[in-house]
């Protein structure tokens, strides 16, 4: 949900429900890197609703736009996390595959 | 909200300017350490400074390492290096809160007659770790029948003799019913021979799953009965996430601490070293000979050796932050930091998952999490 002025699309704040601290932190953080933005934060209006409150205020492009980038660039963040992850994880099995057998064969 | 190392964004420039500046160094001290003193931490614009501080995706990928320190069944330790606090936050909270496990939910209680009463009993039953993959279930709402996909069953019927010890009820007495409810709903004699029951399982679950559905660790004691004393009762498990109740939560924790670094402004020597080494509770610091000098005027015969001796560290990683070597004498020469961007992540299963695919459950939670918010822009 989108709060913004009409005429001007580059300063909005973005009411997402259901969501806290999780990603609400997360996407600031990434909408900080980007050098379109001149400001953003977060807060929440209260802990007791589902509420979180995304301000983004932009140097001339649609904060729209700048969100939902922002959100993408995380997504990009998160396979390729998930990735090296996976590969890391991989390869230290084989390692101590490796290692065992390794040990097997001096034990012999 | 309090933000660490906040970076404001960059104004955008007309001229690329392609000379790096870079920051002096007190400052990218600032930028990339966090310094554990009694004040808090600070931080400022840097682009002011005409430091580049905007990251892209590229500088992500190409930053960002994953180190796995140990790895067994029920928990591993991984070094996430490049990554900022806020996410690895995330995932930590995520991995507490959202991702999903089995647990009993709903307890049909034919007898208890023992001490402990209805409620707490099925409190206790609903804490117990059960060794089912929730990737395989659906969430069942409160509208839905509970059938195979949805509802696991269990069965527990122990009761003590008369005249006999006392008895301790374990876990491992939870007895799997792959077909389903065995609790009739309505009264016996009434319509024919197929009695409607709790469940409708339209087939067994020992054919679409591999391996018992059972309890993960098969000795946590439910109840304790003493002679003539019994309990049955039926518990259904479904699926849920940490969020709605801590029974669902698929770690016993999880949390991550940044990378300590201790650093020696000035030669400590001598006695003072071998006092900083006793004084560290977890030897991060250790004892490095340079030789032996003479004390004694070279015109006479040398018999006093002064070993020097320096202290260095060791092993900064072990640290805990305890600041035993700062409280010392020699402890202003000691600073104590933290790297901004290294995590050391701690997961520790309760059996469901193992540690490494419970990540990578909650790195795909974060990503929905986003297109659920992008599908709600567009």
């Amino acid at each position: 949900m989108e709060h913004g002025s009409v005429a001007d699309a580059s300063a909005s704040t973005f009411s997402i429900v259901e969501e806290d601290h999780t990603l609400a932190n997360s996407v600031r953080f990434v909408l900080n890197q980007d050098p379109r933005v001149a400001f953003c934060g977060y807060s929440i209006p209260h802990p007791a609703d589902n509420k979180v409150n995304i301000r983004v205020q932009t140097t001339g492009d649609p904060a729209r736009d700048v969100l939902k980038d922002a959100l993408q660039n995380l997504v990009v963040m998160c396979q390729h996390v998930r990735g090296t992850f996976d590969n890391a994880v991989d390869g230290y099995r084989a390692n101590k595959h490796a290692e065992e057998m390794d040990v097997d064969e001096q034990q012999k | 909200m309090p933000k660490k190392g906040e970076k404001k964004a960059k104004e955008v420039d007309d001229v690329p300017d392609q000379q790096e500046k870079k920051l002096p160094d007190y400052l990218e001290l600032q930028r990339t350490r966090v310094s554990c003193k009694a004040d808090a931490p600070i931080h400022c614009a840097y682009a002011a400074m005409g430091v580049d501080n905007s990251m892209s995706v590229e500088k992500f990928r190409k930053n960002f390492k994953i180190e796995i320190n140990r790895l067994t069944e029920d928990d591993m330790e991984f070094d996430m290096i490049g990554v900022d606090a806020s996410i690895a936050n995330a995932f930590r909270r995520i991995l507490i809160a959202e991702v999903p496990t089995m647990a009993i939910e709903k307890i049909f209680m034919v007898d208890n007659t023992s001490v402990i009463a209805d409620e707490v009993l099925s409190h206790r039953l609903g804490l117990i770790p059960l060794d089912a993959d929730p990737r395989r279930f659906e969430y069942m709402s409160e509208n839905d029948v509970p059938n195979e996909r949805n509802t696991i069953v269990y069965k527990l019927h122990v009761s003590c003799e008369k005249g006999s010890q006392r008895i301790t009820v374990k876990s491992g007495e939870l007895e799997w019913l792959p077909e389903g409810s065995q609790l009739n709903m309505s009264s016996p004699a009434q319509s024919g021979d197929k009695q409607k029951t709790f469940t409708s399982f339209s087939q067994s679950q020992k054919e679409i799953y591999e391996k018992p559905l059972g309890v993960k660790f098969k000795d946590i004691t439910i109840a304790r009965l003493g002679p003539g004393q019994a309990i049955e009762l039926e518990a259904h498990a479904v699926k849920g996430v940490g969020k709605v109740h801590a029974k669902w939560s698929p770690v016993a924790t999880a949390w991550y601490r940044m990378l300590p670094e201790v650093v020696l402004l000035k030669e400590i020597e001598g006695d003072d070293a071998e006092e900083l080494v006793k004084k560290c509770p977890v030897n991060v610091f250790d004892i490095e000979d340079l030789g032996n000098v003479c004390t004694r005027n070279t015109k006479e015969t040398c018999t006093t050796f002064l070993s020097r001796k320096r202290a260095v560290v060791a092993k900064p990683r072990a640290c805990t932050l305890c600041r035993e070597c700062v409280m010392c004498p020699t402890g202003e020469h000691i600073e104590l930091r933290r790297v901004r961007d290294h995590f050391i992540f701690t997961i520790e299963s309760t059996g469901a998952m193992p540690p490494e695919v419970l990540f990578t459950e909650a790195v795909k939670i974060l990503e929905e999490k986003c297109e659920r918010v992008i599908a709600e822009l567009s």
